[in-house]
């Protein structure tokens, strides 16, 4: 982290960027914000460890809109999502410096809840320097422990490498966190029963309390004006009417980003009610590998995606249908 | 003073059930949130905070008003039917019943709200002590103590049983109608527990907040200050603050289309959407930092300023868990804070 911050004063002092896109200390030990820094000062606050699970490249959407260059912090992760914004010209790739910066999986503070640890005082465990593979929590109830990797997100699980697949410097080390088949859930789900599936779906989604975090932390929502914002649209974002409704704004999101979403995980991450969102990108990635070749949005900026592309290779309709 | 063991709760709940809709926290998924109680219900009364509060029992977050349809020439208006039927919400904690108190002042001043007043006059409140509260908890800076609800009975679970204390009319109906389940209990560990839980309040981290400096009267200079300008940036403008809070009470009227009339609904709002208060002439926030502004604005100066002081704020820490960029009032009330020791 120390080196994160000398070489961000670097770059503001000799004026390479204008600020800094990162996190700030939060004011409980897990809660760090996205923000903005512009000088030594403000970079004090400035702070890197394993509750950055933010994605902060659809931030420079707004970043890419303001005079001179804006240091981004990416994790690889997070960089696929830049190159699907960039490849969709919401992102200027002139107008941000990326500093890849290394990861060893993000937690989720929901997940060490989960356990049972409340009361929080302090971490131990979740920074950068750190390499233990437990986490031990102060709490008002005692000193509690879980294991790193349980506590890691969902996304961490299934990571998609160490690499930044697009930067201007890498600052620190990335770890291996991946001990999961990325399409293992789907798979699970696949073998269901028509009728299994749809109570599945239906239990998870009439979760769903139409808070829109799921889309407007999406990079690849990158509209600017939603269809579910609009007044002259019957379906307007506030309330699920009944269930069919609370089904449609989930599954038209899914077909709306299909071959787009990078699988970032944020949808899933933000979720306040836990629904796992990402599993619905999920079965459309894994189609579209099937259908049309192996795809990953994002791992360049230039690729066209296979449902904006033709050739007379594509799958037929009729193939898609009878599947 | 009354108890009953809690392996004994099952019967309690059937026994409410007979005659009232009840409802209890639920674990549905994973995630526990105030649901109408059936045999199979997962029961929740660990969880200390569900995931939306429960205010919609009082104040759904979406209700049809009324219905019209085409009939022959003519087009007929049916309204909808108010609460009529008595309700119980068990389990609320001493945050979520002073929500309600705040939503009181909103809905039951002149024009009265009658969906809200029917469904007040038919419910009865029991709420449970905050057995462990949690770093986010800061409900003692708004003077509510999470030991000694104030609702038609107050619960207290201590070592397995749950002890039972009612505090109103409602109250003592409803004792009255459990009774053949409730047994004679004195206080002495209610008392303990109490003591124990004010030890805990002291330890929580946001316990001692000051809110110095947020009355009814600071309008201009808070309005004005340039802190938002940096506060609301990371704000993505979605509106899990407002639909996990107890006291966010703005709603929306819209129609829905049923193909051969119309549904008109009323349902939750939030001051963080683009739309909020959309009028014919257009929006009267045309940017994020003003709709982010006015949500702690009304929390902590419009609130007090129309309602004799009293924050619409309650301290259950549930923005504080939720917010997917990590920011709430909390930090709100800290910038300022931190700006004026600057000066």
């Amino acid at each position: 982290m120390q080196e994160l911050i000398t070489r961000a004063k670097e770059l503001l002092e000799n004026g390479t960027v204008a600020r800094v896109l990162g996190w700030k200390a939060g004011d409980l030990p897990y809660n760090p914000e996205p923000a903005y820094f512009t000088n030594a000062e403000e970079l004090k606050d400035f702070v890197y460890n394993g509750f950055c699970g933010a994605n902060l490249s659809k931030y420079m959407i707004e970043a890419s809109k303001l005079e001179g260059k804006t240091l981004v912090c990416l994790k690889p992760c997070d960089t696929y999502s830049f190159n699907q914004l960039l490849k969709e010209h919401r992102v200027d790739r002139e107008k941000a410096y990326i500093v890849g910066v290394g990861c060893k999986g993000k937690l989720n503070i929901e997940k060490v809840k989960s356990f049972g640890i409340k009361g929080i005082e302090s971490v131990f465990g979740a920074e950068m320097t750190d390499n233990a593979d437990t986490l031990t929590f102060q709490t008002i109830y005692g000193e509690k422990t879980c294991s790193y990797a349980e506590a890691m997100l969902e996304r961490c699980h299934v990571c998609k490498g160490k690499e930044h697949v697009i930067y201007d410097e890498l600052i620190g080390e990335s770890k291996d966190t991946k001990d999961a088949e990325r399409f293992a859930e789907v798979e699970k789900i696949e073998a269901m029963s028509p009728e299994e599936k749809f109570a599945f779906f239906q239990k998870e989604l009439s979760k769903c309390i139409r808070c829109n975090a799921c889309r407007n932390v999406c990079p690849a929502c990158s509209c600017r004006k939603c269809v579910f914002d609009s007044t002259k649209f019957d379906s307007a974002q506030k309330a699920n009417v009944d269930s069919f409704e609370e089904k449609m704004f989930h599954i038209i999101r899914a077909f709306h980003v299909a071959g787009r979403c990078t699988d970032c995980g944020e949808c899933s991450r933000v979720c306040p009610q836990g629904i796992p969102l990402h599993l619905f990108n999920r079965k459309f990635i894994k189609d579209i590998n099937e259908l049309y070749g192996e795809f990953q949005a994002g791992a360049d900026a230039e690729t066209k995606g296979p449902l904006t592309n033709f050739t007379f290779d594509d799958a037929e309709p009729s193939i898609v249908a009878n599947r | 003073m009354y108890k009953i063991a809690k392996e004994n709760l099952p019967a309690l709940f059937q026994l409410i059930a007979e005659d009232k809709e009840l409802y209890v926290p639920v674990n549905n998924g994973g995630q526990v949130n105030f649901a109408n109680w059936t045999e199979s219900s997962q029961v929740d009364l660990d969880t200390l905070k569900s995931v939306k509060s429960p205010k919609d029992a009082f104040f759904p977050q979406s209700e049809n008003l009324y219905t019209c349809y085409k009939d022959g020439k003519k087009i007929q208006i049916e309204p909808e039917e108010l609460q009529n039927q008595n309700f119980v919400v068990f389990g609320m904690k001493a945050c979520d019943v002073k929500g309600v108190e705040v939503l009181d002042k909103v809905f039951l001043v002149e024009p009265v709200d009658t969906f809200y007043a029917a469904r007040r006059a038919h419910g009865t409140i029991v709420a449970m002590a905050c057995h462990e509260p949690e770093e986010t908890c800061f409900c003692k800076v708004f003077g509510i103590d999470c030991a000694n609800p104030v609702a038609d009975v107050a619960t207290w679970m201590v070592e397995g049983e749950l002890y039972w204390k009612a505090l109103t009319e409602k109250g003592e109906a409803l004792t009255a109608a459990v009774a053949s389940l409730l047994t004679d209990a004195d206080e002495a560990k209610v008392e303990e527990e109490k003591n124990a839980i004010h030890a805990i309040v002291e330890k929580l981290p946001y316990t001692n907040l000051s809110l110095e400096g947020w009355n009814g009267d600071v309008l201009s200079e808070k309005f004005d200050s340039p802190v938002w300008e940096e506060l609301y940036k990371p704000c993505l403008a979605c509106g899990t603050c407002t639909f996990v809070c107890p006291t966010c009470q703005c709603y929306d009227i819209k129609d829905y289309d049923t193909g051969h009339g119309i549904k008109r609904y009323r349902c939750w709002d939030s001051c963080m959407y683009s739309d909020f208060t959309m009028m014919a002439h257009g929006n009267n926030r045309t940017s994020q930092l003003q709709r982010f502004r006015q949500r702690f604005m009304h929390k902590l100066v419009y609130f007090p300023a129309n309602n004799d002081g009293m924050y619409s704020c309650v301290g259950c820490g549930r923005c504080v868990e939720k917010c997917p960029s990590s920011l709430n009032i909390v930090k709100v009330i800290k910038a300022f804070e931190k700006q004026g020791g600057d000066q």
